[in-house]
């Protein structure tokens, strides 16, 4: 009795140490939403007044949206380079499992224990030595490395889920494997890859300092922002923009985890029944 | 997804080269990627820091001063230092003050742990640069911090202290990799048997005792995970010492980016970015070392 009445007064003590943890995580965050509508240049309170102008001035903003359009094509061709190769690896890891699928599967998940200026500089050097040059294609094979180690720990967590059994049967009935893999292994797989994509796209469309060594002459949306950082006159602006962006991340972030807990409960067949 | 064993049925030629065709189609953008990105580019980096810097892209000639320059220059020792210290600093508080709230998760939270986890780590899929843009806005002279302390009289002129120091750095850290630390402490504490826990609460032994002699010491891998995991992104950062640091709080990851750029010496930046990875290295092996000899013992 005493042991469990103790542990829910800490229960308590604990709930109001998370409400503070929360708090701190979101409150630096919410500043940029808040005062993105505060009709002053400078960011202090009390608040001066609302207004739309910093949002408005993003309208028309040439620079602003090829930027985007960069960040965008840069995140797609990343998330889809990530997610194939991240699947590939995963699958031959979990369903081969021979000491060199595992390996290349380690080296895989090996950039999370390298700092991004390191990744940023090894990249500027290799894309230098292949002719290519700091470009957007150069941003790509970066922010693919930068989002690997995530689309291979998704996509390994969901094959290891997956009971062989389906696979066995399917080949026991004389499927070849790239039928199986296709047919039985992909449709199951599908919410984590999907996942997958986009966590890997929004590795990407938040990724700063891969992307500062590895630009040419079009930055990214980061990097845009990153040179605006410099006039105290444009921060207003970088408000509102941060606004746009944190909210697209969120969504973004949050429509992975909904697709990912739906399918990661879902082990049934995709054939219909009938 | 071999072949099982129980089919005795033997395997046509045919099927069999397709089965190689597969598997070697399967693996080689695995291995395509891996042996360029991340082999060739880190013995690339490698190998140009044994280089001198002619201004040609490889080097001029093997040498091993590059190294030797770190040495004897103190700057270079005081930046590695300070970098180490921060970097120390960030790991200590984020490990520490994540604890809780994986413990919480793990023990406590219910139905709603999938919901909570999920707050908890959603800030880390938010932009790192807004995130810290977000801190120089709150640390500010004529900020957001210091005017809440000049509106609630708690201060009466702005506190310069806040922005430019090493202080700042740590903070924003912090925050920035708090998510980090979460994840690998949680799943730790997921794997504590709670056969154990109830085995010694019927033994009578008071809740701290089974925290400081289960809990924690199984945990320990999550926990030395959770560490590494925060202290590799932040011993190398760039952003947070640049925009809210100041001069007083150069990082390695600025030094390294300088001689990329301004002083176009990128031979000497390769040693750094070494000395830099070797130091990871290090701290890997330490925590594996350190995870077969005191880790979980169930």
């Amino acid at each position: 009795m005493s042991a469990s009445a103790a542990s829910s007064k800490n229960a308590t003590w604990l709930k109001g140490y998370i409400l503070i943890y929360v708090l701190f995580l979101y409150l630096p965050i919410a500043i940029i939403p808040i005062f993105s509508f505060n009709n002053s240049i400078q960011a202090a309170f009390p608040l001066a007044g609302f207004t739309l102008e910093w949002y408005r001035s993003l309208v028309n903003n040439e620079n602003l949206h090829r930027a985007f359009e960069t960040s965008l094509i840069v995140g797609f061709s990343a998330a889809l380079l990530a997610t194939t190769i991240g699947m590939t690896i995963a699958y031959m890891e979990i369903s081969a499992g021979d000491r060199v699928s595992r390996a290349i599967s380690a080296l895989a998940r090996l950039p999370i224990l390298i700092p991004g200026v390191i990744v940023g500089i090894a990249l500027l050097i290799l894309v230098n030595l292949a002719g290519l040059g700091p470009s957007r294609t150069a941003i790509v094979l970066g922010h693919t490395l930068v989002a690997l180690p995530t689309a291979v720990v998704i996509m390994r967590s969901r094959f290891l889920s997956l009971p062989r059994s389906y696979s066995e049967v399917a080949m026991d009935l004389g499927a070849h494997e790239w039928t199986t893999f296709r047919r039985i292994v992909l449709p199951l797989a599908a919410p984590a890859i999907a996942s997958s994509f986009m966590l890997s796209f929004l590795t990407s469309f938040d990724e700063f300092i891969v992307a500062f060594f590895l630009s040419g002459s079009e930055p990214t949306l980061p990097l845009y922002v990153w040179g605006q950082l410099r006039f105290p006159k444009s921060l207003p602006s970088v408000m509102a923009l941060g606004s746009v962006i944190l909210l697209a991340s969120v969504v973004i972030a949050t429509a992975a985890e909904i697709i990912r807990r739906r399918g990661a409960s879902a082990t049934e067949l995709p054939v219909s029944s009938k | 997804m071999s072949v099982s064993a129980e089919t005795d049925h033997p395997i046509p030629a045919a099927s069999a080269r397709q089965r190689r065709l597969f598997q070697f189609g399967m693996s080689a953008p695995g291995a395509l990627a891996t042996s360029i990105l991340v082999l060739f580019a880190l013995g690339i980096v490698l190998f140009l820091s044994f280089r001198t810097n002619d201004g040609s892209l490889l080097g001029g000639a093997f040498t091993l001063r590059n190294f030797l320059d770190t040495l004897s220059d103190p700057l270079y020792a005081t930046i590695i230092l300070r970098s180490l210290a921060i970097a120390g600093f960030v790991t200590f508080a984020t490990v520490v003050t994540a604890y809780p709230v994986a413990y919480y998760l793990a023990f406590h939270a219910g139905k709603h742990r999938g919901l909570l986890l999920f707050i908890v780590t959603l800030p880390f899929w938010t932009s790192y640069l807004l995130r810290v843009f977000a801190w120089k806005v709150v640390l500010a002279y004529n900020g957001v911090l210091n005017s809440v302390l000049l509106t609630t009289g708690l201060t009466s002129e702005p506190i310069l202290a806040f922005l430019n120091t090493p202080a700042a750095v740590v903070v924003t850290l912090a925050h920035a990799y708090a998510a980090f630390a979460i994840l690998p402490i949680y799943v730790a504490l997921e794997n504590v048997p709670r056969s154990l826990i109830e085995a010694a609460e019927d033994l009578g032994a008071r809740p701290v005792t089974i925290f400081r002699k289960i809990i924690l010491p199984i945990s320990m891998p999550g926990v030395m995970g959770a560490a590494l995991v925060v202290f590799v992104p932040t011993v190398g950062d760039y952003v947070t010492p640049a925009l809210v640091g100041g001069p007083s709080s150069t990082m390695i990851g600025s030094m390294i980016q300088a001689q990329f750029g301004k002083a176009n010496d990128w031979p000497f930046g390769a040693a750094l970015a070494v000395i830099v990875m070797l130091v990871i290295l290090a701290l890997v092996v330490g925590v594996r070392f350190a995870d077969k000899h005191i880790g979980s013992r169930t």
